[in-house]
């Protein structure tokens, strides 16, 4: 065994959020010095100082800090950098980042484990990460204080340097690391009791720095998984079967394949983790030859379960799971909705669905595995490193702990690389011709097999009293489980009715701030679903269709009562009881992008109109604060213009105001995506869409003008990432309304459904 | 065995002739900035130069480029510092990145042949290129401050022209 391979200790195995907090008490927060020099090091040259985990400073002095987030294109580890530097007093020019690997080390603070969604990274690596570079700047000043001669509290630290301003002395970082008088250690008490700089001495954080990965991903330098190369490398393509899961192989004739120069081996994958099903992977000495080998495989399988499941037999499993009275659990249960319609002067219902959507980052998913010595190497950019090393060792039949996850850049990821499957046709094909293999899916591999966001069913109950006021709410959400499909128990919440483990991950966003005094939530897995198309987290995920029906819900109770739809919200977020400081960010929000759009200012032309949404997303307890305008045009033909889309968004502190309106901007263009470009389907088990003439993300030619606002009103920072996905189609929906009086209530929005809606 | 002609330097390829550009490049010369993304020429993220045009390397057959001149993103400028290049570094254009190369050489493509696109020029000519971080506002003020620069360079550099 490796060194590093000692370090990975048995919690890896054990994928409970449970040990994941113990194993965070007992190892997260300790600076581990490594760096300390034996005696032979000592003599030779001097060695870097590591103060924490997370960073190294070397002699030379640059700062490598060592990020355990799955970088995707949000800049994580340049805003991990850019937090560490704020309290090392570090110059930014000399900054560097560097991928961790799945050592458990590197485990995220708070969750204890090596996974990246949420919009949770900021937020929960914040304290952490200012904490090591406060230890590390304290450090070096001792350091440089014992060598000047002069008391620590007088040292002044910035940009790399340590100043005696009285004498006028001073050294560099590098000059301190060269001396080897760093040494100053702290128990994870000590760290605690650091006390951080507040906002007003910030120096770094909340300046729009220049993010470290972007050069390399100008001149195509930067690595992804894909790019991985090592010596005696065979390529491996897969043959997936017609049906999304459950098929089985029952024969393979390589003969064909046999005559494709350079062909290696057809494998058959068995694979015991659950991630694949039928899939055959096609080995040989170059990937070109590969997908020639597997286009000449001739494969027979039996469909499974599945193979004559579609949308419509899905969505017609979710209307009867609904209408069952003891469907589901509760994850919301105040009050008594049942009762209140009985008062109520007006009861509303409304279904609403979201399709299948597919993930489609721009790099397909890929992995390359490696078998050397006792240890199974696994190259591959991943959202998940700590289950993703456990299922790579399941395909592999070994013990997790054996496995090293070399983290990549991500060329995408939007939840898809939370997943796993990839690492089995990798690892079983490398086992079985003892060689690494480096295994692409197709873009056809990879839309068939993705782990979609579920097709689902929403049915919303409400009713109001006589002065318009909304006194009760019922919401059942059928869907696919997708965190179910983890085993792992402590990902899913208790439901309030105490029936068992719940996926919050399908009902998140439904437990809102507006204040309904009966108000209930029912989450109801979709079993056939859950079984036919495994699901996966997409961006946002859940708020991303609970939202659409919540915003589009209040919109049609604002109607009904004759109220101005920002209004009406604007009245329930009033702040009462639990909904106390959230309910007023996320009204402030709503007012910053009813202002900067001009929201009811000015007469529109005819056919167009404005349409407002709210939302808090992803978890109660994580959320951020986002509200949306959209202004759009329909067409007498059913035709929607967006023409723009104003986003306020309150993200506490900002470490990065760039990067928060990237991220924000990019998130609205996925919101506006998914609500009306992208849309995939099953039929005969399979998803239909292959590529991206089928499945259709939006392009430059369809993007609206995109206006952002930031509120960073000193609260603690909130995640980005995500919420901006979620608000957008239901404010399109609304705007649709408001120009044509056509309520949509199925996503993707299309021009049929909007013409039909008219007519109604 | 063919030999390609890129960036200036002519390299044996051990790839039959019907063997998509894009993995010869890839793998053979294990020049990685230029990306697989769809294999249909959908996305253009395998955008690459033959003779100064931008085609999709996983729609070009290594036997029809043979003699042909070859620019991948490795090659557009010897230190990377193409004028796009750097304005893709100023306006802080790429998130996950992955795209990005094949949007420069589209881009590139356009620049050298019209140096002072509209924005809808600007749009005709990258609608084919996918980003799914949808980095697309950045993209065009990019192309924007780059054709710039680069009117202003040549205005500069005739300006110094003897006549």
């Amino acid at each position: 065994m490796n060194k590093h391979v000692n370090n990975v200790a048995a919690e890896t195995t054990d994928l409970s959020r449970r040990s994941f907090l113990v194993g965070t008490a007992a190892t997260g927060l300790v600076l581990g010095y490594a760096g300390v020099p034996g005696i032979g090091e000592a003599i030779a040259a001097p060695s870097s100082f590591e103060p924490s985990v997370w960073y190294a400073i070397a002699p030379d002095g640059l700062v490598t800090v060592t990020c355990g987030k799955a970088d995707m294109g949000q800049h994580i580890a340049s805003t991990m950098a850019q937090i560490v530097a704020e309290e090392l007093g570090a110059k930014w020019s000399d900054m560097r980042v560097n991928l961790a690997s799945n050592d458990p080390r590197f485990n995220d603070p708070v969750l204890g484990a090596q996974i990246t969604g949420g919009s949770w990274s900021t937020m929960m690596n914040f304290d952490a990460m200012s904490r090591a570079g406060a230890a590390g700047r304290m450090a070096l000043t001792e350091g440089a204080a014992a060598t000047m001669g002069v008391p620590a509290s007088e040292l002044v630290v910035r940009d790399s340097m340590i100043s005696h301003p009285k004498s006028k002395k001073q050294m560099s970082f590098a000059d301190v690391v060269k001396s080897g008088k760093a040494t100053k250690t702290f128990t994870p008490d000590q760290l605690k009791a650091i006390k951080l700089k507040t906002p007003d001495q910030y120096t770094m954080i909340g300046v729009s720095v220049p993010q470290l990965d972007i050069p390399s991903k100008t001149n195509g330098t930067a690595k992804y998984g894909i790019d991985v190369m090592l010596p005696g490398m065979a390529y491996g393509a897969v043959v997936t079967p017609p049906v999304r899961f459950g098929a089985t192989v029952k024969s393979v004739d390589d003969s064909a394949a046999k005559k494709v120069p350079g062909f290696i081996k057809a494998v058959t994958l068995d694979d015991k983790t659950g991630s694949t099903s039928g899939w055959v992977v096609a080995v040989a000495n170059t990937y070109a030859n590969a997908k020639k080998a597997a286009a000449a495989l001739k494969v027979a399988y039996d469909g499974g379960p599945n193979a004559k499941v579609s949308s419509e037999t899905l969505l017609d499993e979710a209307k009867r799971l609904q209408k069952l009275e003891d469907s589901g659990q509760f994850f919301v249960k105040d009050g008594d909705p049942n009762a209140a319609f009985g008062t109520a002067a007006k009861v509303l219902e409304a279904e609403y669905t979201t399709s299948i959507n597919i993930h489609a980052p721009m790099e397909p998913m890929n992995a390359t595995a490696e078998f050397k010595g006792d240890i199974l190497h696994i190259y591959s950019g991943n959202q998940f490193a700590t289950r993703s090393g456990a299922i790579a060792a399941g395909a592999a039949g070994i013990d997790p702990k054996f496995v090293v996850m070399h983290q990549m850049w991500l060329g995408g990821g939007f939840g898809r690389r939370l997943d796993a499957d990839m690492m089995v046709p990798a690892v079983q094909a490398a086992k079985a011709i003892g060689k690494p293999v480096k295994v692409i899916y197709t873009r056809e591999n990879d839309m068939t097999m993705d782990y979609s966001r579920p097709l689902t069913y929403q049915k919303v109950k409400a009713g109001v009293d006589g002065d318009g006021k909304l006194i009760a709410l019922s919401h059942d959400v059928v869907s696919a489980w997708p965190t179910a499909r983890w085993g792992i128990p402590d990902f899913l919440s208790p439901s309030v009715d105490k029936k068992g483990p719940l996926d919050a991950f399908t009902v998140n966003g439904a437990d809102f701030f507006y204040t309904v005094p009966n108000h209930y939530v029912r989450a109801i897995k979709n079993e056939m679903a859950h079984n036919a198309t495994p699901s996966g987290q997409l961006r946002s995920v859940a708020p991303g269709w609970t939202f659409w029906a919540i915003e589009s819900m209040i919109d049609e109770i604002a109607a009904a009562a004759g109220k101005d739809p920002a209004q009406f919200r604007i009245a329930l977020l009033d702040g009462k009881g639990k909904n106390d400081g959230g309910a007023q960010r996320l009204r402030n929000t709503l007012l910053a992008a009813m202002g900067l759009s001009g929201y009811g200012t000015r007469q529109l032309p005819k056919g167009e109109g404005m349409g407002v949404a709210c939302v808090s997303s992803q978890e109660r307890a994580t959320a951020s604060w986002t509200a949306c305008v959209a202004h759009v045009a329909v067409a007498a033909s059913g035709e929607v213009t967006v023409k723009k889309l104003t986003v306020a968004t309150d993200v506490g502190t900002q470490v990065h105001p760039d990067n928060i309106r990237a991220q924000v901007e990019g998130a609205a263009l996925w919101g506006l995506s998914l609500a009306m470009y992208e849309k995939a389907t099953l039929k005969d088990g399979g998803i239909e869409q292959t590529n991206f003439d089928s499945y259709t993300p939006l392009r430059m030619s369809q993007m609206p003008e995109v206006a952002v606002a930031v509120i960073a009103n000193g609260e603690k920072a909130t995640g980005v990432g995500e919420p901006a996905v979620t608000v957008v189609a239901p404010a399109i929906g609304n705007a649709i309304f408001n120009a044509s009086g056509a309520r949509v209530r199925a996503l993707p929005i299309t021009a049929e459904a909007v013409k039909g809606a008219m007519k109604a | 065995m063919p030999t390609l002609t890129i960036n200036g330097r002519s390299m044996p390829v051990d790839a039959a002739n019907d063997t998509p550009l894009l993995w010869a490049i890839r793998e053979q010369l294990q020049m990685t900035g230029t990306k697989f993304g769809c294999g249909a020429g959908l996305c253009g993220a395998c955008t690459v130069h033959v003779n100064g045009e931008a085609v999709r390397s996983c729609q070009t057959m290594v036997g029809d480029v043979a003699g042909k001149k070859i620019t991948t993103i490795e090659g557009l400028a010897p230190k990377g510092d193409h004028p796009l290049q750097k304005a893709w570094i100023a306006e802080q254009v790429p998130q996950c990145g992955y795209c990005q190369s094949g949007q420069i050489m589209q881009a590139a493509s356009l620049l050298a042949k019209n140096p002072n696109p509209t924005k809808d020029e600007v749009v005709a000519h990258m609608d084919g290129n996918l980003c799914r971080c949808m980095t697309y506002s950045r993209i065009q003020k990019a192309i924007m401050r780059a054709a710039t620069e680069m009117r202003t360079a040549s205005a500069t550099s005739s300006e110094r022209r003897p006549t």
